[in-house]
């Protein structure tokens, strides 16, 4: 190894891609840290405030493409309040001065603005990806300055996102010269757009393989879009309400029978019922479908498209498909495997409509199936064990029992035992939430047995701090774990604290915390940012003989560069 | 300042289910799980009410954005109401979903985009203003003026619609 040139290695390490693999290569030697990092091309920054824009410069100042995480996962579930953190703009500047080869940006729960997206459009001249998900802070203004700025662009893709649409008609900035387009996804905004501009955009763009459109493209244009962008194979449809007598409709039947290359299908953000048969010819070939916003599609509508779907890996729908209508998937989808069931009434007096049988009728049917996203009314350990029986080779499991702290409603027991199966069993877990009434015992099963866990999501469950001391001394490889509303105290916390360093972040709100305890971790461990959420001025920072008050949200993480200089007054680092 | 004790934990502020326990101590470690059970009448089999699922901040944990998409939305798909628009000058009817429409606006913008009548939508603000001026049949047999009640009623009792040119509507008669 002595004797390699550089160049040489620095060829070598163009195969490798994978950050983990890349990473584990910096640590080699001195030779090979430089090398890999004037090569390194893409980098994963899961926390925005573990480093500083500064600092990720020097190290690769040839970074390409960047993705960078901001806010914990609880706050989709509003638990972190408005102004918590977040920002782009400063990695923005940052990158505009010394990285102006900048082509891939990827964001996940940042707060964005405007103003960024601006200078974004303007500063990297090789820019060809922006991906945005969850994310808040900007309007259709700052689309507008990407779309006509950024030359070679390729993908645009905004996923869920809160953007404050001002109906201007950033779309049709696109300039005629742009026909690089691969994939383009503005599902999420709430606005008219240009619909002639749309056909053109979408005409000029031979390239076309991805297109997820909103609510305001009509049934009409579909049939213009799929004659127009002939290599698509990703549609995602706006509303897909029409005469089902007329020949708009037939026509776009037609147009479907002859389509061939779709794989994937999402939207009908409207729908009516009697236009589904229109996508029966799509069927066949589909290898991902996500009907989740598709509240028009009753049960029955439901069953009998995915009646067809014979080829199906991924599957996001919404639970008024029903025990049965997952029975049926379970007989027509054998290569599922994802599936995601989200309550279509979460907060109403019905009920979610689906329950263990149809979860225990999946696994019977979908040996593939490695994630697992299920909402639902109850669950039973039998179930659970039969799920792990039949299932092994989950590696995101995901439960949500609507109230979350139901037993076994057949038993009255807790769900520990079956929890405990399905660590048991599915070896390669690296994802998991649990619910349902949960004592001491699910966490010492999850302690022992679930070894690759890296995410743990709790809520409302344990009976002591055992529980999490089980789970922080026994999950290795845990990066992030995440708890709200279970008793667990000081003596878990600080119980280990150079865990948390091997750690991306925890996350504790309504637990027994108290200002004391969070004080003596941070004082313990300086490579940690211990920040308290402070809403409504709950806590008291002085006078000093205060410790004992309960902290209600609190958030650690490890970082390399201190407490951070954009936190809000609510928010205190200790 | 108070000093805080053990006293004053009864007053103390804090997010989370009412009535939760607030001391240090292993015994009421158990009361926030018993409670949010106790709130919504015990564990039972029978799965009564989802007002259970109210209870707590950010629970059931479906990101807000996808909340924001669902309430209310689940219960209220099935209207659909498919009406004629005629347009003077003409010659062929064009249909239009009205049900689909969220409000005399994107209404409006439908009617642009069919016909190119662009400025029609100045009419709601002020009838005289604008070159084309949009009307509907209601449930009675009546031309009424499209702005003047209220979006939901209106898309019940809509049967058709036209949009006028203005030198029309000098010659104003109200049966014809």
């Amino acid at each position: 190894m002595n004797f390699c040139p550089e160049e040489v290695l620095e060829h070598i390490f163009e195969f490798v891609t994978s950050h983990k693999d890349r990473n584990s290569m910096s640590l080699v030697c001195k030779t090979w840290y430089q090398v890999e990092r004037e090569s390194r091309y893409g980098v994963f920054i899961g926390n925005c405030y573990a480093i500083n824009p500064v600092r990720l410069i020097k190290r690769f100042p040839r970074v390409r493409s960047l993705t960078l995480k901001g806010k914990p996962h609880f706050a989709d579930f509003n638990l972190v309040p408005h102004g918590w953190g977040g920002f782009v703009d400063p990695w923005i500047k940052a990158l505009a001065k010394a990285c102006p080869g900048l082509e891939e940006l990827r964001l996940k729960r940042m707060v964005v603005s405007d103003e960024s997206l601006d200078l974004l459009s303007r500063s990297f001249v090789n820019f060809r990806s922006l991906v945005l998900v969850s994310c808040e802070g900007f309007s259709t203004d700052g689309l507008a300055a990407v779309a006509a700025n950024c030359r070679n662009l390729q993908e645009l893709d905004l996923q869920e996102n809160d953007v404050d649409d001002r109906r201007g008609h950033w779309l049709s900035c696109f300039p005629e010269s742009c026909t690089s387009l691969v994939s383009l996804n503005f599902a999420c905004l709430k606005g008219e757009i240009n619909l002639s501009a749309l056909e053109r955009l979408v005409a000029r763009n031979p390239n076309l393989r991805s297109l997820r459109v909103n609510r305001a493209v009509p049934f009409e244009m579909l049939q213009k879009i799929l004659i127009k962008a002939p290599k698509l194979t990703d549609l995602g449809t706006g509303s897909f309400v029409h005469d089902s007598d007329s020949e708009t409709y037939h026509t776009l039947k037609s147009a479907m029978t002859n389509c061939k290359s779709i794989s994937s299908l999402s939207g009908f953000l409207d729908v009516a019922s009697c236009c589904l048969p229109a996508v029966y010819p799509l069927c066949a070939n589909l290898i991902s479908l996500n009907l989740s916003y598709a509240s028009g599609i009753n049960g029955n509508e439901l069953v009998k498209l995915i009646g067809h779907c014979k080829k199906l890996q991924h599957l996001w729908i919404l639970d008024c498909i029903g025990d049965d209508g997952l029975r049926v998937v379970a007989d027509t989808c054998n290569e599922l495997e994802e599936l995601r069931v989200f309550p279509s009434d979460p907060f109403g007096p019905g009920n979610a409509a689906v329950t263990e049988q149809g979860l225990v009728a999946i696994c019977s049917g979908c040996p593939k199936l490695h994630s697992l996203l299920y909402f639902c009314q109850q669950m039973t350990n039998a179930a659970l064990i039969t799920v792990a029986k039949n299932c092994p080779n989950f590696i995101r499991f995901r439960l949500c029992i609507l109230d979350p702290v139901r037993p076994d409603p057949i038993t009255m027991q807790p769900l520990d035992e079956g929890f405990g199966a399905i660590v048991q069993s599915c070896k390669r877990l690296k994802r998991l939430s649990i619910s349902g009434r949960l004592t001491d015992s699910v966490f010492f099963y999850i302690g022992t047995y679930a070894e690759q866990l890296e995410m743990l999501s709790v809520a409302f469950a344990g009976d002591s701090d055992n529980a999490m001391l089980y789970v922080l001394n026994g999950c290795k490889k845990l990066r992030k774990l995440e708890i709200r509303d279970c008793p667990f105290g000081n003596m878990a916390l600080l119980k280990d604290v150079g865990k948390y360093e091997t750690m991306r972040s925890l996350w504790m709100s309504s637990c027994e915390l108290t200002l004391g305890g969070c004080k003596t971790l941070a004082r313990k461990m300086p490579m940690l940012n211990v920040e308290i959420i402070n809403e409504n001025d709950q806590v008291e920072i002085i006078p000093d003989n205060n410790d004992r008050q309960k902290v209600e949200k609190m958030y650690l993480y490890r970082t390399l560069v201190g407490p951070r200089p954009d936190a809000p007054d609510f928010v205190w680092t200790l | 300042m108070a000093k805080m004790g053990v006293g004053l934990e009864i007053t103390e502020l804090r997010l989370g289910l009412p009535g939760g326990g607030s001391s240090c101590d292993g015994g009421e470690k158990k009361e926030r799980k018993r409670v949010f059970s106790e709130i919504n009448g015990g564990c039972n089999g029978s799965s009564a009410g989802g007002d259970r699922n109210m209870q707590a901040v950010g629970w059931p944990p479906v990101c807000s954005y996808r909340r924001k998409k669902t309430i209310g939305r689940g219960n209220d798909q099935a209207f659909r109401a498919y009406v004629k628009v005629s347009m003077d000058g003409v010659p062929f009817l064009r249909k239009i979903d009205i049900g689909s429409r969220d409000g005399y606006p994107a209404l409006l913008a439908a009617f642009e985009e069919l016909f190119g009548c662009f400025g029609i939508g100045e009419a709601l603000e002020d009838a005289d203003s604008s070159e084309y001026v949009p009307i509907y049949e209601d449930k009675d047999g009546d031309w009424m003026l499209v702005g003047d009640v209220p979006w939901k009623i209106f898309v019940e009792s809509c049967k058709r619609l036209r949009i006028m040119k203005r030198p029309d509507t000098k010659l104003t008669n109200y049966n014809w």
